[in-house]
């Protein structure tokens, strides 16, 4: 069991160098084969009034004429122990973890992130307990009404989910319930849980079913499926040749069972919300990680794009982790080894 | 009102499905005492499995349709109200199924599944019940029971699951106990301590016992009596005397002659039926086995015109065939026997 935590953290780690070194290309391997050169990126820190010689000086100091794996190995030197920058203004200390500095701001790109987690944790942590509770039940509903009005018209609604994207829902739901009816936070009212709780969970009402939205369609189907499946196992006639309950026997015994699967998917799936959720943020001008993302890359923010995905690989690859682990809980068949 | 302790009078069980009403069991009828034991042997399709899950209330929900009579120690089943057989389920009747890896639960330990089985019927402490939980797997011979409880079933072999299956079957001391197919899924030296084990067990529980099998050769040491199932209705039924020592079904001469035997050559070869169970949607005109009956040429043309009634031949055996009794006993004792003993 040890072993293979160890394993899998180690497995983890190099999921984590592997994204990071495809990362560094992406950004500064193939603009350079693409012919931009490093001046260019100096360029971007130092603004367009520098003269020639600023840039020079600054690509020097920066080290963005070294060759790449020097630069790459800056960059990950960076991430573990800080790193110092001068670009013509002075030598600025970035402490670790150190993303470098963005191009817009001139200020260190982990802070950043760090700001804009707590609303992204926000908006995922009220979505994915409102997706998972009316996803499931709503399957479970549909499955054992199977054929009825209620299934036909949840499935139906499940399938419009799936197929809209928040732009679409989020704004309807903006126009109608913030605007229309005036009964929710305008976009872009966030209020930390810190300061106000209910304001906060006012402000994030709308976004958080928007999101919900979407999965709990998703989580529907799939519950509704695994429960046509499991209830028609042998051991559920086992359950109710006991003599159980059929309430029990739904519970403790079919949904028991149906529900293995979407603990894996839900793990998965709060793992990438937990990168940022794009689209719904920026319907809803969410001050997270998505909408930080979506802003660094329409100024072509390099650092912060860096940063943005090592911090959002970072979620997807622990919540693999947690998922595995926690398979072998929820399954005593699965031994870890 | 019956005497019998379990007594099931023209028990009918259809499905209505998009292609057309499957009569699964059709007008059976049958009684068995406490402490007996009675086999159902039929093929595949022959709705042995349905009588059984239709006496537990157990036949798949709005769909079925069920007549007849079930009396159970005196209260009639099918007119009764839904939860009130549910709380008789597990409690005075009990059921044993094929598969015991399928039938119990992957996510719970042994232990847990015996728990509530017991503690369902008995408002008692976990503690408690777990006693009582290792107690059983004693009893059905499963070694070292106070660890083994806690395994969960894809820990145990084939056959001590079957053994945890008919533990937790017995956990709340059921008088009348169903085994559908118990020994189908073992390997054969399992299957015989596995038969040994439910003789004893019936033996000390008192109860009356139904084995569901497709193999005579389950039912040929266990059981008093023997019914043989074939199309949704019983073909033949008597002692298991009357079915091994003179059957007089040509269904039931089909069944012996399939059945390997020890005290026959090795090199002979088996005698199968021929053709495949009829479906019970399109069940044949008439005798529902003449398409693969090899005497049918001899019943003068009744065979695929009129259905058979199930005659008395003699003293409780009854037999559904169109050929005379005289003529059955002769194609027997002249023809089939011969074939059998040949060795």
């Amino acid at each position: 069991m040890v072993t293979y935590i160890i394993r899998r953290l180690v497995g983890a780690l190099v999921m984590l160098a592997v994204v990071s070194m495809v990362t560094f290309s992406i950004f500064f391997v193939v603009p350079r084969l693409a012919g931009v050169t490093a001046t260019d990126f100096a360029n971007r820190y130092v603004g367009r009034a520098a003269t020639q010689e600023t840039v020079v000086e600054v690509t020097k100091k920066l080290g963005l004429d070294d060759p790449v794996v020097v630069q790459y190995g800056r960059w990950v030197k960076g991430i573990f122990v800080g790193a110092e920058f001068d670009y013509g203004a002075g030598v600025e200390h970035c402490p670790a973890p150190c993303f470098g500095y963005s191009f817009v701001t001139k200020k260190p790109v982990w802070p950043e992130l760090l700001d804009r987690l707590p609303v992204t944790l926000s908006l995922a942590a009220g979505a994915s307990v409102i997706w998972l509770l009316a996803g499931v039940s709503v399957g479970v509903l549909s499955a054992l009404k199977r054929g009825s009005v209620f299934d036909r018209g949840a499935m139906m609604i499940a399938l419009s989910g799936v197929s809209l994207p928040p732009f679409f829902t989020g704004l309807i739901a903006l126009s109608l319930f913030s605007y229309g009816l005036r009964i929710t936070a305008p976009g872009g009212a966030y209020v930390p849980l810190t300061e106000n709780p209910v304001e906060w969970a006012y402000s994030l009402i709308l976004p958080w079913l928007t999101l919900a939205f979407l999965n709990a369609a998703a989580y529907a189907r799939l519950t509704r499926a695994g429960m046509l499946e499991t209830m028609g196992e042998d051991y559920i006639r086992t359950a109710r040749a006991k003599g159980l309950r059929e309430s029990k026997v739904i519970a403790k015994h079919g949904l028991r069972a149906a529900l293995t699967p979407i603990v894996t998917i839900f793990g998965l799936d709060v793992g990438i919300l937990l990168g940022g959720a794009i689209l719904t943020e920026n319907v809803f001008s969410l001050p997270g990680l998505g909408k930080y993302a979506t802003g660094a890359i329409s100024t072509q923010d390099l650092p912060k794009i860096m940063g943005f995905t090592m911090l959002a690989a970072f979620f997807i690859v622990m919540a693999n982790l947690v998922v595995d682990l926690l398979y072998a809980v929820v399954d005593p068949r699965v031994r870890l080894s | 009102m019956t005497e019998h302790f379990l007594d099931v009078k023209n028990l009918q069980i259809h499905f209505p499905t998009d292609d057309g009403l499957v009569r699964s069991v059709d007008g059976l009828s049958f009684q068995l005492e406490r402490g007996k034991t009675l086999g159902i042997v039929g093929e595949s399709g022959s709705g042995k499995s349905v009588t059984s899950l239709g006496i537990l209330g157990l036949h798949k929900g709005g769909r079925a349709k069920i007549s007849g009579e079930i009396w159970l120690d005196g209260e009639e089943l099918v007119s009764a109200g839904a939860e009130h057989v549910r709380k008789l389920r597990g409690k005075k009747m009990a059921m044993i199924f094929q598969d015991p890896l399928s039938a119990m639960h992957p996510y719970y330990t042994v232990g847990d599944q015996i728990i509530e089985a017991y503690r369902i019927h008995h408002k008692v402490a976990k503690k408690v019940a777990r006693k009582h939980a290792v107690d059983l797997l004693g009893r059905v011979g499963i070694p070292q029971p106070d660890k083994r409880v806690d395994s969960y079933p894809h820990e145990f072999s084939g056959g001590m699951r079957q053994r945890a299956m008919i533990a937790m079957a017995l956990s709340c001391d059921p008088t009348l106990l169903i085994a559908d197919e118990p020994t189908t899924a073992l390997d054969v030296t399992v299957q015989a301590q596995i038969l040994d084990l439910m003789r004893d067990l019936q033996r000390d529980f008192d109860a009356a016992l139904i084995i569901i099998t497709h193999d005579l050769g389950v039912v040929a040491e266990l059981a008093d009596d023997i019914l043989v199932m074939y199309g949704g209705k019983a073909i033949e039924y008597g002692t298991a005397e009357d079915i091994f020592e003179r059957p007089e079904h040509p269904y039931t001469w089909g069944l012996l002659g399939s059945m390997p035997r020890l005290d026959r050559e090795p090199t002979e070869r088996l005698l199968p039926i021929k053709g495949s169970p009829p479906s019970l949607i399109n069940v044949p005109a008439g005798c529902a086995f003449h398409p693969r009956c090899v005497f049918e040429g001899r019943t003068g043309g009744k065979a695929n015109t009129e259905v058979p009634e199930l005659a008395e031949t003699e003293g409780g055996h009854l037999v559904r065939c169109h050929l005379p009794r005289e003529e059955r006993r002769a194609i027997w004792a002249n023809e089939i026997k011969p074939n059998l003993e040949s060795a």
